[in-house]
């Protein structure tokens, strides 16, 4: 089965997102196939390069890249909302004339689209939010 | 075509299990996660709400939530069943679609 | 691939979260992908569809004024749930008359906005494939 997963919201603050890693894994795990994982709203802070948390603690960007590293999994930030809450990669950067960028490896901006894309693609979709 | 109702919020903090239940239709499922397990707590203000939904719904809780708040399986309303990560995803593909009452 | 139910769900208010604003985005992005879009207001989620939205005096965007664009989008199944209307102390009357032209009957005005029960939106809700929440 192909699913799509949507997070809405950003590390740390909600458990969305680990809700949706530890989900994500679980669908892995079952040799199911994940279409992408779109974040959106303050889902796109999972996409910093610049989190440093404490040493005993999960590091969500850096486990989220892995995963997608380790199964090829798609990592989208919405383009939209990862512009107005300033997550940039260094072309966005670039575009707008801002001195650095700040997304991490393994995550892409993308638009919308490729959320209703996924819907369509997938046969199960799930939103993990607060 | 049945649906999977995912609430993950505490039933005292938001009205997200009342509106699930208001808007579930029979014989569709509710599987509880994040905050929404202690909604599972037997003696509660909102126990006679899950009896009776348990009427209606086959009723699931997160396990690894459940322990992550040191909610005692003991504790719950008789009929919920738990399950873990991996019985998540199956209940997802046996279940056409999935809402989440966040 | 047939096109499959799109259904979004609000039920949050406007202006106090971002959630209301950026979910329009995300219909008005979808629509443009010809399937079939259905929204939802349910509890607070209501409060998004009231009249005379004025944000100038808390200095944020008003977004209000899209919805009047749903039509032209071909997004017309819009359906609010009495009982949250109800409990709120509002009236179908409260709300933006959103309206489409119906191409099938002369391009005639028709209301977009449905108010439902909770019975006929639990079953509006079973029909879909995709469900999106914010």
């Amino acid at each position: 089965m192909k699913f799509a997963i949507l997070v809405n919201e950003g590390p740390y603050t909600h458990q969305a997102s680990d809700s949706a890693y530890n989900f994500t894994a679980a669908v892995l795990r079952a040799g199911h196939e994940i279409v992408r994982v779109f974040f959106y709203h303050d889902g796109v802070y999972n996409g910093t390069r610049l989190s440093v948390p404490p040493q005993d603690d999960r590091n969500v960007s850096d486990r989220w890249a892995a995963l997608a590293q380790q199964h090829e999994v798609e990592l989208i930030l919405c383009v939209a909302a990862a512009q107005r809450r300033g997550l940039l990669d260094d072309d966005e950067a670039k575009r707008a004339g801002k001195d650095s960028s700040n997304m991490a490896e393994g995550f892409q901006i993308s638009g919308l689209g490729q959320l209703i894309d996924a819907g369509i693609q997938a046969d199960r979709l799930i939103v993990f939010g607060d | 075509m049945s649906v999977l109702h995912i609430v993950n919020k505490s039933p005292y903090e938001r009205n997200s299990f009342d509106t699930c239940l208001r808007l579930a239709k029979a014989d569709s499922a509710i599987l509880l996660i994040e905050d929404g397990i202690y909604a599972v707590q037997k003696n509660s203000a909102t126990s006679s709400k899950m009896e009776q939904a348990l009427g209606n719904h086959p009723v699931y809780a997160l396990q690894p939530d459940l322990q992550a708040r040191g909610v005692n399986p003991d504790n719950m309303i008789d009929g919920i069943s738990l399950v873990d990560y991996d019985g998540f995803v199956k209940l997802t593909t046996e279940y056409d679609r999935l809402q989440s009452w966040l | 691939m047939a096109s499959k139910k799109f259904l979004y769900i609000n039920r949050r208010a406007p202006h106090g979260s971002i959630y209301a604003h950026e979910s329009l985005e995300v219909v008005l992005i979808g629509a443009a992908f010809e399937q079939a879009v259905t929204l939802a207001f349910i509890d607070d989620g209501v409060y998004q569809l009231m009249q005379n939205q004025d944000t100038g005096g808390i200095g944020v965007k008003n977004f209000a004024p899209t919805f009047r664009a749903l039509g032209d989008y071909d997004v017309n199944q819009i359906y609010v749930e009495q009982e949250s209307l109800e409990l709120r102390g509002l009236s179908k009357d409260d709300l933006i008359p959103l309206t489409y032209e119906d191409e099938d009957d002369d391009w005639a005005e028709k209301d977009s906005i449905h108010v439902v029960s909770s019975a006929e939106l639990a079953d509006i809700i079973e029909q879909q494939d995709v469900i999106l929440n914010f």
